[in-house]
């Protein structure tokens, strides 16, 4: 009963924010000029003559309420207007382009956060010793570095030097014209899933090797925040007075720091979760474009370039609400296991 | 008399012993500390950059010293020589010139963005923490929503919608930076407020402004400039990354990010030698790491040295 009444607290919180991500949006709407905006709704070249007719009929000139109620009704019908960069209706492209990005996270994700707990809590464990030093400047180097030079550096040597050993883009060109012909169903569109249930090896390796610099730059980059945070919590957890009655008790060292100090001090790495998916949205943007993956990422800089409003829109809607969701997760997570955030 | 001279100062060394005792404590720490020893090299020596870039590259165009000179047209990067120390890069701009020039650049958009954030942040922050009620509440729902959104992906749309320019980059970057700062100076202002000496700032007679500026912030500051020097490097950076994407400063303008989007086409060399134009993204890069790799030490220096629950560990 205490679960149901936190969880729908908790889904309460998440009106207002999602009002004020479309207010955002809105604003950001309004910062182009209505002529501007006119220009998503020309699809022939002679209608450029009547453009003050597109900005009277689509009401761009109307009072902002107005216009805000009209945009946030077409927003609930599915509406986000249409790409000029992907030649799609927005929440089409957006399903067209989100397999590719998540393939990206589905392999990064998992690297980060096990890497980054790991040498997190084994810095920790070993404060002030050469290991800690080591990981301790491995992390700040991480995130000095700019993720742009990070993946071109990581092609000059993989790509040039060992030539065409780690390619950019999806996939070869044998395994993408395999992928595209009619006996390989697309089940998912994610490649290298599809590959296995197609029972097709090759291509799932093929996809694999296009795979591993694009997650190699996010991992090395973003790691280092989840390091950061799990060595300070990891810290805190080995100075608590449990860990003192677990050693007076006689538990052994592995014991102590693998069930009571790091159990307990993953705690902050979920609750940054949320923001780490923020992060990793950020990295896709300029991952995908330096390899070349056609990914919701490389969709939206290319839209930002070509002044594609809708999608850019989108790209913030998206955003918006993907945070809200992993944050929603995280915390009823946290309701879950521990029943002083219920009981609070 | 003498001797009540005496035990006056022998209190008032006593009283000053902790304190002093601190002081030493923290020198030492940074002192013992090589890594923000580094940090700070690092950071004198872009200072330096900066402060000598007339004489290090003498402008070819005095009027406007940001442009970068170009010698010739043809878009094959040329490799280091006498004439150009780092070579050229696509479209024959010097990369030497581009480098030392996008220095003051990169200084430029980090202390006008971290400034202006700061500012902001520092009097809605206080506000908020201050007054509490509506006014708190309305403030905090517009940082929640800021904050759930990615910097990079909300700073893009910015520009998109703002026009592309680099003064525009920085506009940007405030309008997403601020968020963070008013947040947490609302906290730390919400623990000191309920302190002894705020009350009894009060109780005579202080303002509201005489008590947020004189006694509230001075006691809730040290977290927000830590967070401040480890956001220059972290805002020169997605600057910087706005620039490759092509949404930053004018083609040819004296921009480390730009440099290396002008570097995209000439990752891999000629046949045979893979590694014919590795200049043309190297350089800028080592310089975009080490200036924001410079203000990251110098703020983790500052954070063990000023956060006393982090100092003793």
């Amino acid at each position: 009963m205490k679960m149901l009444n936190y969880i729908i607290r908790r889904l309460l919180l998440i009106i207002p924010v999602l009002i004020g991500v479309s207010l955002i949006i809105f604003m950001l709407l309004l910062l182009f000029s209505p002529e501007q905006r006119a220009a998503v709704f020309v699809t022939d070249v002679k209608q450029l003559r009547n453009i003050q007719g597109i900005i009277a009929k689509h009401g761009l000139d109307a009072p902002i309420y107005v216009q805000y109620f009209r945009w946030i009704s077409q927003l609930f019908q599915g509406n986000l207007g249409w790409s000029k960069t992907a030649e799609k209706p927005v929440l089409e492209a957006f399903f067209y382009f989100l397999p590719t990005t998540m393939e990206l996270a589905l392999f990064s994700a998992p690297l980060i956060i096990f890497i980054g707990i790991y040498l997190g809590s084994l810095s920790a464990v070993h404060k002030d010793k050469p290991i800690d030093h080591v990981s301790r400047v491995f992390a700040i180097v991480g995130w000095s570095l700019p993720t742009f030079w990070l993946g071109l550096m990581l092609l000059m040597i993989f790509y040039g030097y060992f030539s065409g050993l780690l390619p950019p883009e999806a996939l070869g060109v044998e395994a993408s014209l395999a992928v595209k012909s009619k006996e390989f169903i697309r089940f998912t569109r994610i490649n290298t899933i599809d590959a296995l249930l197609n029972g097709k090896l090759w291509i799932f390796f093929d996809a694999l090797r296009h795979l591993v610099l694009p997650v190699l730059t996010l991992t090395i980059i973003d790691c280092a925040m989840v390091m950061r945070i799990m060595r300070s919590s990891m810290l805190e957890a080995l100075g608590k007075g449990y860990i003192l009655t677990a050693r007076a008790k006689g538990a052994d060292e592995r014991t102590v720091i693998k069930k009571h100090a790091r159990r307990n001090a993953m705690i902050p790495v979920v609750t940054v979760s949320g923001y780490l998916f923020a992060l990793l949205m950020s990295g896709v943007v300029i991952t995908e474009t330096i390899f070349n993956r056609k990914g919701l990422g490389w969709w939206w800089a290319r839209a930002a370039i070509q002044l594609d409003i809708p999608a850019v829109l989108g790209a913030v809607l998206f955003n918006g609400i993907l945070f809200v969701l992993t944050n929603l997760v995280v915390d009823l997570l946290y309701a879950y296991f521990d029943p002083r955030v219920r009981l609070g | 008399m003498r001797l009540e001279i005496l035990e006056k100062k022998e209190e008032l060394k006593k009283r000053a012993e902790p304190r002093f005792k601190e002081l030493k404590f923290s020198i030492s720490r940074i002192r013992k500390s090589p890594l923000s020893m580094v940090g700070f090299c690092i950071i004198l020596f872009f200072v330096g950059i900066a402060m000598l870039a007339p004489v290090i590259a003498p402008p070819k165009y005095p009027h406007d010293p940001y442009k970068i000179p170009r010698y010739g047209y043809s878009t094959t990067p040329k490799p280091p020589s006498w004439e150009h120390p780092f070579g050229t890069t696509e479209g024959q701009y010097d990369i030497f010139y581009g480098v030392v020039w996008g220095t003051r650049t990169a200084f430029r958009i980090g202390f006008m963005v971290v400034g202006s954030i700061l500012i902001i942040g520092i009097l809605l922050g206080s506000v908020s923490g201050y007054y509490g009620g509506i006014v708190d509440e309305i403030i905090m729902r517009i940082v929640d929503t800021f904050m759930s959104l990615p910097t990079l992906i909300l700073a893009m749309a910015l520009v998109t919608a703002l026009g592309r320019s680099l003064d525009n980059v920085m506009i940007a970057l405030i309008i997403v930076g601020w968020p963070a700062y008013a947040r947490l100076v609302r906290g730390e202002i919400l623990s000191v407020r309920e302190e002894t000496y705020v009350e009894a700032a009060r109780a005579t007679g202080v303002s509201d402004a005489g008590i947020i500026f004189k006694h509230v912030l001075p006691n809730a500051i040290y977290p927000v400039l830590i967070m401040g020097s480890l956001d220059i490097g972290a805002m020169v950076l997605t600057a910087a990354a706005l620039s490759f994407l092509g949404l930053g400063a004018p083609i040819g303008y004296a921009d480390w990010g730009q440099m290396i989007s002008f570097a995209r086409n000439w990752i891999v060399g000629p046949p045979g030698k893979p590694l014919a134009y590795w200049y043309t993204v190297t350089i800028p890069g080592i310089f975009i790491l080490l200036f924001v790799l410079g203000w990251n030490l110098l703020g983790d220096a500052f954070r063990d040295i000023l956060d006393p629950k982090m100092r003793r560990r």
